[in-house]
């Protein structure tokens, strides 16, 4: 794929290009990462008097814990809604024929692109007219719904790209349709769900737009981060933003390597980070 | 196989130094042998198109036959639903007195080697072999038994840790082939396993592929579009036209007696003749024999083996030409030579290499040899 861009002579222009999207992209995380460490609050530059007060604070901080908590579970819950009801759509869209099946290929898909005031004010409304109180379940309820789309796709891309003879051999084996299903079916669309997962999970986690319009009296982690920032900006938001940081890094490494593991298997929804290791070497 | 008390008796079989005349044999036994497949009236059509018309074909007991035919003919349709992925039109499917259409797949005595294998990816070579057995709640001891035992005979036991994207295309296809057997279905179908194989391989595995059966004594049906494959291992050949069967036969009734003008032109080479029978006489440009066929157009196949190169006086009842050389193929022991005799009539003649260039020719054959075919009419 390279060899032919290997023979032209190299830009430097084309090197000074790339260095500025990457400073654009990751610069911003690079000093959010850094103040999170600096003794004299968030201003002043350079960075004076390198610290772990903040994170001091921080693990002393009750009302961020339990933010941080709320999420998790949030989070956790919307998975499991999502999947539960995004698989068994992907596989309807996959298997099934049924009149109206292009319709609703689309209408499992709008969520995605749905401006989330849209579903956020659309379900709040729903709570209203059923009189059900706003709590963290209704965020649950907003986030699966939503998520339900990412499921469906993730889910829906792994089942194009499995061998149906597989589930034919199963069958041809002995297995009933129930047995081929968990035996080879799920196995094989493993990678699939679980990225679709950790999708759902992360895009929950930092979710607003649909909790801002959901929320209760319990606060989710960015509902709560962003609050304090009315009040104005503390070094404490930095340390907690590294903190999630590094806990996404943490996922998407343990995703990649998964995957990388289970080599020649199902390969899923990862293009892109493929084609950005290609294009790297 | 993987009998307890088999083996013994298998190896015995295995080494018989004495192998009779197979083609013989194999048609004497399969006549002899009770039917353990019957395909009665099966029809199939997707929307409009009709892929099988009316097949009705009976499967002996422990014998290779193999459905031929070209791409689209519908020989994999026929294998699918017997295998159970496909429902018939119409049309019944009988395994003694069971009616195995109206089974789920999982429940037919069939089992099924693919195309691709498709061997499941996420297990090893020795799972996979396992998985019926597995399936079926087999005892552990004896499922390790059964796939150690399919292992040993397809030579895979080095690799039964083995994922099968860490093997070669031709052992995938013996690990197929033992996750297949190791079930002992009374029935094995096979949809076109060699294709994939360089001709090497191939060659191989269809020697391999025909003593393991003859071992096994499981009834094979093998889908090929191959016509030399199906000469070299079958029993029985059907050859599917369009959806219909043309002819059902052993190799050597299929060649030396074609039913049609296809299987005349698809199992071989060929010359069709075209004739008017008057009289007692067959009459076709130049050509002219005695026969005992009634007054009408008749259509005749003489393989271009034999047609000779006429001697000087010979017996009677030959049939003579004379020709130009159009083309001469060297094929290494035998050569295909074309000749354009009188009134545009070219005959395909074979013959032995080393006879050099060749122009001006005298030609002779049997009339014995022209063997009477039925037109194929056009279908689709």
């Amino acid at each position: 794929m390279s060899e032919g861009a290997t023979n032209l002579p190299r830009s430097r222009w084309l090197l000074v290009h790339a260095g500025a999207v990457f400073a654009f992209l990751y610069l911003p995380i690079a000093v959010l990462i850094l103040y999170s460490f600096n003794g004299q609050g968030v201003g002043g530059f350079p960075p004076r008097n390198l610290t772990l007060d903040w994170y001091r604070i921080l693990f002393a901080d009750e009302p961020i814990w339990d933010a941080v908590l709320n999420s998790l579970q949030v989070a956790f819950a919307a998975m499991v809604i999502a999947l539960a009801l995004g698989v068994p759509a992907a596989l309807a869209l996959d298997r099934a024929q049924f009149p109206g099946k292009a319709l609703f290929r689309r209408l499992v898909l709008l969520p995605l692109i749905l401006p989330g005031i849209i579903t956020g004010l659309s379900l709040l409304m729903l709570f209203n007219v059923t009189g059900t109180k706003l709590s963290l379940m209704t965020i649950v309820l907003g986030h699966g719904t939503a998520l339900i789309s990412v499921a469906t796709t993730e889910v829906f891309a792994g089942l194009q790209k499995l061998d149906r003879r597989q589930e034919e051999a199963s069958l041809d084996l002995g297995a009933t349709y129930w047995q081929t299903f968990w035996r080879i079916t799920v196995p094989n669309l493993k990678l699939s769900i679980i990225g679709a997962a950790l999708l759902i999970f992360t895009l929950s986690m930092d979710e607003i737009a649909v909790s801002f319009f959901l929320i209760g009296r319990d606060n989710t982690l960015p509902l709560e981060i962003w609050g304090r920032l009315r009040r104005g900006i503390t070094p404490e938001i930095n340390a907690v933003s590294t903190i999630i940081f590094v806990f996404s890094l943490v996922t998407i490494v343990f995703w990649y390597r998964l995957r990388v593991r289970s080599e020649g298997g199902a390969d899923v929804g990862m293009e892109l980070l493929e084609t950005s290791e290609g294009s790297a070497k | 196989m993987g009998h307890p008390t088999g083996p013994w008796t298998e190896k015995r079989l295995m080494v018989s130094p004495t192998t009779p005349a197979p083609a013989v044999t194999a048609s004497i036994q399969s006549a002899a042998k009770p039917t353990l497949l019957s395909i009665r009236n099966v029809a199939k059509t997707f929307g409009r198109n009709a892929v099988l018309r009316n097949v009705s074909l009976e499967i002996a007991e422990g014998e290779f036959l193999t459905i031929l035919g070209e791409s689209g003919s519908g020989k994999t349709t026929l294998l699918r639903i017997v295998a159970g992925f496909e429902t018939a039109t119409s049309g019944e499917l009988w395994m003694g007195d069971e009616r195995l259409d109206r089974q789920p797949p999982y429940r037919r005595r069939v089992n099924t080697v693919f195309q691709s294998y498709a061997l499941f990816p996420h297990l090893t070579v020795e799972q996979n072999v396992g998985y019926g057995l597995r399936v079926a709640k087999r005892p552990a001891a004896e499922i390790a038994q059964r796939v150690a035992d399919a292992l040993d005979k397809v030579k895979m036991t080095a690799h039964a840790k083995a994922k099968p994207s860490k093997i070669s295309g031709g052992q995938q296809q013996r690990v197929a082939l033992a996750r297949a057997l190791v079930n002992r279905p009374r029935l094995l179908l096979l949809d076109e396993p060699l294709s994939a194989l360089d001709a090497n391989l191939r060659r191989q595995m269809q020697v391999e592929l025909k003593s393991l059966q003859r071992e096994v004594g499981i009834a094979f049906v093998f889908v090929t579009h191959d016509q030399e494959e199906a000469m070299v291992m079958s029993d029985r050949i059907a050859l599917l036209r369009s959806g219909e069967l043309e002819q059902v036969a052993t190799p050597r009734e299929i060649y030396s007696r074609p039913a049609t003008a296809y299987v005349a032109q698809f199992i071989g080479h060929t010359n069709l003749l075209k004739g008017d029978v008057r009289g007692g006489v067959v009459r076709g440009g130049s050509l002219s024999w005695a026969t005992s066929l009634p007054d009408g157009p008749a259509l005749f196949s003489l393989r271009p083996e034999h047609v000779r190169l006429a001697g000087t006086g010979g017996p009677p009842g030959l049939v003579r030409t004379r020709g130009r050389v159009l083309h001469q193929a060297f094929h290494g022991a035998t050569e295909l030579i074309r000749v354009e005799c009188a009134d545009d009539l070219v005959l395909v003649m074979r013959t032995a290499s080393g006879g050099g260039a060749l122009h001006e020719v005298d030609l002779e054959f049997s009339a014995a040899d022209a063997v009477l075919v039925r037109e194929s009419p056009e279908r689709n």
